[in-house]
C-alpha cells in the first residue's frame, strides 16, 4: 500500500509552519544551507536524507535549541529565529529525541507528567502544602497522563524507573511524554530507530492514531524507505544540508537527483 | 563587538579603580609601586595553583578541589623531609611523593569514576581533599613548618633615585617570580610541542574518541597529575619558605577558583594573566578601598581580601562566563 | 511475604498518590513517630540529647535543603553554611530589634531572608551550566564570614564579635531543656519534611529534577531552567536559613561568626552524598553518620584501649570522611538511602529465598 488513505488527504489544512532559506553553521561547518519548506497542519511530513545531511539540525532549529545564522522560521502567523527552546515548546511544538532524552531519575509516569508542566498552574506554596486546588491540578493531570499511557499500551511499567526498560519501551515513553504536551506539531526523531519489525508496525500505528484522532501535525525524521512511503503525506529529501526533494513520496521516489544522493553519486 | 561591552566596561571599571589611588595622590608613588608589587607576586603564586587546576581540567575534564590540598601536602613532604636531608634531595623526593600519590588517585578514584558526569567526579576530589588533609597531617604533623630556601629574607630597597624613600623588594618574591614564569613557559611548550602534549589535549576534549585512536586514557591521566601536582609542590614550596607550611595553606590556595574562573578553564595564559589581576585587585582592594569602607561603614577591621577575589570572579561570571582565555562550549545535541 | 503489597488495591488517583501507599509503611512510620514522641524522652539521657539528637535534627534540616538544591535539582553549592549564618544572625537581629515577634515567624522571616540572599548569589551564576553556581556559593560564604564579623550592627556592636542568645520563648513555653528542645525541633522537623516531601512530588519536584537529569530536554518540553535552578536555590536557602536560626538559638546558644564556616558547608555536602542524592530519607541518614562519627571515633579508642589525640582524631575524621565519599561515589552513588530501599526490596521475599 502506497500512499495515505484519501480520508486523510482531504483533512490536510493550510500551512502553518514554514522555513525560510535557514542556515546553521558550526563554527566553519554548514549543516544547513539555504533550506525552504513548509508544513501543513493535520498532515504527516517525513524528512529524509543520508546520514549528516542535516535533518536532526533542522529539527532543532524548528525547536529553538539551534539559532540559525541565516532565515527565519513561520508559526502560526508569527516570525521568529531566536526563540528559546521553552517558549517553543509552550507555542505548540513538541518533539523526541533521536538518541533519547528521557529523565533517567524517574518513572514513566513522572516523565510523561512532566509533560503536563506547561500546563500547570498552582503555585509554589500550593503546592508545599499538598491540599486543595495543587492536589486538585494533580490529579486531574494524572487522568489524562493515563490516557496517553493506555493509547500507548505501557500500563505495566508506569511505576517503573525509566532507565531499567528496554530500548522500545523507552521511545514510546519518549512518545508518550511529547503527546502528553497537547501538541499541534510533533517532531519525532527516527521514531523507529533501533526497532524490529513488529515494534515498527506498533509505533507506525501509533503515529497514524495520533494524527487520526488527535489532528496532531506529524513531522519525521525516518530511515526506513517503506515506513516513510507508507505514512506519510508529503517528503522533503535534504543532501549535504540542502534540499533536493520536495514532495509526495511517488513524486520524490522518481526524482533523479534523490536517487543519486542515495546511491552516493557525486553531484 | 556589541556583546562585549559588558566586559569593557567592567575592564573600565577596574582600570579606573587601580589608578584612582595614583591619580588622585591619596597614596605616595613609591607606596603605590609597592603594593602593586605585592599583589603581582601573591598574583604569580595564584597562578601557579591555578595551573594546577587548569591542567588537570584542560587533560581530564576533572575540576580538582583538591588541588590546595596538594599543595599544602607536598610543602608539608619538603619541609619535613628538609630536617632530615638537604633541600636539593628533600626536592626532587618530594616530586617523586607526588608522582605516587598522583598514581595513587588514578588507580583508586578517577579510573572507577571514569564514565561518570562532571559532578561526580568533582565530589570525589572533594573527598580527596579532606583525604590528603587529614593524610598529611597524620604523616608530616600539624604544627608550622618551615623551609629555608637560602634566599636571604630581608626586602633590598631600590629604585631610590626615582622615588622617594624607594621601594622595597623581596628577594624571595623575585625568584617566585622567576620559577613561575620558567614554569610556565616550559609547559606551554610541552603542551604544543610534544606528541604527549597533543594527545592530552586530545583526552580533554573527548575521552572515548580519545581512548578510540589508541590514546591510553589511564596513563594519560597520570601524567597530568603528576605534572599537577609537582606545579603543586614548586607553588607550596614557595608559598611555604614565604608564609610557613601550615593548614591554612590549603585554604589559600582555594583562592586559585577565581582565578580560573577569570582566566578560562583551560587556558594556560588565563591562569596566570587571572592570577596576576586577582593578585593585584585583592592587593589594592585591601590597601586602597578597605579603609574607605572601613570608616564608611564603621567596619570592624579589614579583610577585604578574603572574598575580594570571589566577588571579581561573580562579576565576570556575569559578563563573560567563560573567562577572558576560555573557550565557548558548543553543544550538539 | 509480610511487607508485600497484595491486596492493597488502589481506586482512585488520589489514593495511589498519597505519600505511604503501603500499610506496612505507614504502620511502620505511626510506629517510629511513636518511638521518637512517646519513647525517646523518657529513655535518652541528657548527653544523648545535646550532643546527638539535638544536632542531628537540626542538620537534618539543613541536609534536606541543600538536598534540594544538589540532589534533586543537580545544581552544585559549596558555601550553604553561609545561608545558615545569615539565617541564625537574621533571627537575632529579628528577636533583639522587634521582641514582640512570636519565635515561628521569626523563623520564617529568618528563612525568607536567607532565601532572598541566596537569590542575590544564584541569579548571576544559574544561567550557566557546570560548577560555577560552587564559586559563587564560595563567594557567599567568604563574603558572609567577612560580613557578620566586621559589620558592627549585626552582632549588636559586642566586644568580642560573638553573640548571646535567651532560650526560645514559645507562646509562653520556654524551651530550654534538653527533652524540650528535642520536641520542638522533632516537630519543626516534621512538619519542614512533610513540605519538601510535597514540593518533591509535585510539579515543581519534577521540574527540579528534568533539570538534573537533561536539561535540554526539560527545555524542550517547555521548562524554564533559569526558573527551575531559582525556585530550587530559593527553597533551599529558606530551609537552610531556619536550620541556622535554630543552630544558634537552640543548639549553640552563643555563637561567634567562624561558627558558619567552609567546614560546615563541606559537612553538608557529605551529609546528602554520604546518606543519599535526591532523597529526603538520605538527609535524615547522612545527618545521622556526620553527627555520630565524631562521637564514635571519640569513645571507641578508649574502649578498645588505645588513647588517641584529639588532634589525631579530627585528622582521622577527615580521612574516614574524605575515603567514604570517595567509596560511596564509587559504588553507591545514590548513598545510604539506596542500601536501604535494596533492604526493603530483600524484604518483600522474607522469609523466602526468591
Amino acid at each position: 500500500m502506497t500512499g495515505p488513505a484519501n480520508g486523510r488527504a482531504q483533512r490536510i489544512g493550510d500551512v502553518i509552519l514554514a522555513l525560510e532559506g535557514v542556515s546553521l553553521a558550526f563554527g566553519g561547518v554548514k549543516a544547513l544551507n539555504g533550506v525552504s519548506f513548509d508544513v501543513r497542519e493535520h498532515e504527516v511530513r517525513a524528512i529524509i536524507g543520508p546520514n549528516g545531511a542535516g535533518k536532526s539540525s533542522m529539527l532543532n532549529v524548528i525547536n529553538g535549541v539551534y539559532h540559525p545564522q541565516e532565515g527565519t522560521i513561520r508559526y502560526l502567523g508569527r516570525e521568529y529565529h531566536d526563540m528559546d527552546p521553552h517558549e517553543v515548546a509552550l507555542s505548540g511544538i513538541a518533539r523526541t529525541f533521536q538518541s533519547l532524552a528521557l529523565f533517567k531519575g524517574m518513572s514513566v509516569l513522572e516523565n510523561i507528567m512532566s509533560g503536563r508542566n506547561l500546563k500547570m498552574r498552582s503555585n509554589i506554596l500550593l503546592q508545599a502544602l499538598g491540599i486543595g486546588p495543587a492536589l486538585r491540578e494533580e490529579i486531574e493531570h494524572r487522568a489524562v497522563v493515563e490516557g496517553i499511557i493506555d493509547f500507548l499500551e505501557i500500563q505495566a511499567y508506569r511505576k517503573t524507573q525509566v532507565g531499567r526498560l528496554p530500548y522500545g519501551l523507552q521511545k514510546r515513553v519518549d512518545l508518550a511524554r511529547a503527546l502528553a504536551m497537547e501538541p499541534r506539531i510533533l517532531l519525532l526523531d527516527e521514531p523507529m530507530a533501533g526497532m524490529n519489525l513488529e515494534e515498527k508496525q506498533d509505533m507506525c500505528r501509533f503515529i497514524l492514531d495520533v494524527n487520526d484522532h488527535y489532528g496532531t501535525t506529524i513531522v519525521l525524521i525516518e530511515h526506513d524507505m517503506s515506513v516513510v512511503m507508507d505514512i506519510s503525506d508529503r517528503v522533503v529529501v535534504l543532501d549535504y544540508g540542502k534540499k533536493i526533494g520536495d514532495g509526495t513520496p511517488d513524486e520524490v521516489r522518481a526524482n533523479q537527483a534523490v536517487i543519486d544522493a542515495y546511491l552516493g553519486v557525486s553531484h | 563587538m556589541k556583546k562585549n561591552w559588558p566586559v569593557l566596561l567592567l575592564g573600565a571599571v577596574l582600570l579606573i579603580g587601580l589608578v584612582l589611588p595614583l591619580a588622585t595622590g591619596a597614596s605616595a608613588p613609591g607606596f603605590y609601586i609597592e603594593v602593586l608589587l605585592g599583589g603581582l607576586m601573591a598574583g604569580v603564586l595564584y597562578s601557579l595553583v591555578a595551573l594546577g587546576f587548569a591542567l588537570i581540567f584542560k587533560a581530564s575534564g576533572v575540576f580538582n578541589f583538591a588541588q590546595g590540598a596538594m599543595v599544602l601536602f607536598a610543602a608539608l613532604a619538603v619541609a619535613r623531609l628538609g630536617e632530615q636531608m638537604p633541600l636539593w634531595a628533600a626536592i626532587p623526593l618530594g616530586m617523586a611523593i607526588m608522582v605516587a600519590l598522583a598514581w595513587l588517585i588514578e588507580r583508586l578514584v578517577l579510573r572507577p569514576l571514569v564514565n561518570q558526569e562532571a559532578i561526580a567526579l568533582f565530589m570525589a576530589t572533594l573527598g580527596v581533599t579532606f583525604f590528603l588533609d587529614g593524610f598529611g597531617q597524620t604523616v608530616w604533623g600539624s604544627d608550622i613548618y618551615s623551609i629555608e630556601l637560602g634566599i636571604a629574607k630581608e626586602p633590598v630597597m631600590v629604585l631610590q633615585s626615582v622615588f622617594q624613600g624607594g621601594i622595597l623588594v623581596n628577594k624571595e618574591d623575585f625568584f617566585a617570580a622567576v620559577v613561575a614564569a620558567a614554569l610556565v613557559a616550559g609547559l606551554a611548550l610541552f603542551f604544543q610541542m610534544t606528541p604527549t602534549g597533543r594527545a592530552l589535549r586530545a583526552v580533554a576534549d573527548d575521552h572515548q574518541a580519545a581512548q578510540s585512536i589508541g590514546i591510553p586514557l589511564n596513563r594519560m591521566w597520570v601524567i597530568v597529575w603528576s605534572v599537577a601536582g609537582i606545579v603543586a609542590l614548586v607553588a607550596g614550596v614557595i608559598w611555604g619558605a614565604k608564609l610557613g607550611v601550615q593548614f591554612s595553606l590549603s585554604q589559600v590556595a582555594l583562592k586559585a577558583l577565581p582565578v580560573v574562573i577569570l582566566g578560562g578553564f583551560t587556558s594556560i595564559t588565563g591562569a596566570i594573566v587571572g592570577g596576576l589581576i586577582i593578585g593585584v585587585g585583592e592587593k589594592m582592594a585591601e590597601v586602597f578601598l578597605g579603609p574607605i569602607l572601613v570608616k564608611a561603614f564603621d567596619l570592624a577591621g579589614g579583610g577585604i581580601e578574603n572574598w575580594f577575589a570571589y566577588v571579581l570572579a561573580l562579576l565576570f561570571l556575569l559578563v563573560r562566563p567563560e573567562g577572558l582565555f576560555g573557550e565557548k562550549h558548543i553543544d550538539r545535541v | 511475604m509480610f511487607y508485600r503489597e497484595n491486596g492493597q488495591f488502589k481506586s482512585t488517583y488520589a489514593s495511589d498518590q498519597q505519600m505511604l501507599p503501603i500499610l506496612q509503611d505507614r504502620l511502620f512510620m505511626a510506629g517510629v513517630l511513636v518511638f521518637a514522641f512517646g519513647a525517646v524522652p523518657l529513655l535518652a539521657s541528657d548527653y544523648l540529647f545535646l550532643s546527638l539528637l539535638i544536632p542531628f535534627l537540626i542538620l537534618t534540616l539543613a541536609a534536606i535543603g541543600l538536598n534540594l538544591v544538589v540532589g534533586y535539582c543537580g545544581q552544585i553549592s559549596l558555601g550553604h553554611a553561609a545561608f545558615m549564618a545569615v539565617g541564625a544572625y537574621a533571627a537575632y537581629n529579628l528577636v533583639l530589634r522587634v521582641p514582640q515577634l512570636n519565635f515561628l515567624v521569626v523563623l520564617v522571616l529568618a528563612g525568607l531572608i536567607a532565601a532572598a540572599v541566596g537569590l542575590v548569589f544564584g541569579i548571576p551564576s544559574l544561567r550557566i551550566k557546570g560548577l560555577y553556581l560552587g564559586v559563587a556559593t564560595l563567594a557567599a560564604q567568604f563574603f558572609m564570614d567577612w560580613l557578620f564579623a566586621r559589620v558592627k550592627w549585626f552582632t549588636n556592636y559586642a566586644h568580642s564579635g560573638s553573640v548571646q542568645t535567651a532560650p526560645v520563648d514559645l507562646f509562653g513555653w520556654i524551651v530550654d531543656t534538653p527533652v524540650e528542645k528535642y520536641l520542638f525541633l522533632l516537630a519543626v522537623l516534621i512538619v519542614f519534611t512533610l513540605i519538601a516531601k510535597n514540593l518533591v512530588r509535585s510539579h515543581i519536584g519534577r521540574e527540579w529534577m528534568a533539570i538534573r537529569d537533561m536539561d535540554v530536554a526539560a527545555e524542550v518540553i517547555g521548562i524554564r531552567p533559569v526558573y527551575a535552578k531559582l525556585t530550587a536555590f530559593a527553597v533551599s536557602s529558606f530551609y537552610v536559613g531556619v536550620a541556622g536560626a535554630l543552630w544558634g538559638f537552640v543548639h549553640l546558644g552563643s555563637w561567634e561568626p567562624l561558627a558558619f564556616s567552609l567546614t560546615l558547608s563541606l559537612n553538608l555536602l557529605f551529609m546528602i552524598i554520604i546518606g543519599g542524592m535526591g532523597s529526603l530519607l538520605g538527609s535524615y541518614f547522612g545527618a545521622a553518620f556526620i553527627v555520630a562519627l565524631p562521637i564514635l571515633l571519640n569513645q571507641v579508642p578508649a574502649w578498645l584501649g588505645v588513647p588517641i589525640s584529639t588532634a589525631m582524631t579530627s585528622h582521622l575524621e577527615f580521612m574516614i570522611f574524605g575515603a567514604l565519599i570517595v567509596f560511596f561515589l564509587i559504588v553507591e552513588p545514590h548513598g545510604l538511602a539506596r542500601l536501604w530501599a535494596i533492604g526493603k526490596e530483600k524484604l518483600r521475599l522474607w522469609p523466602f529465598p526468591h
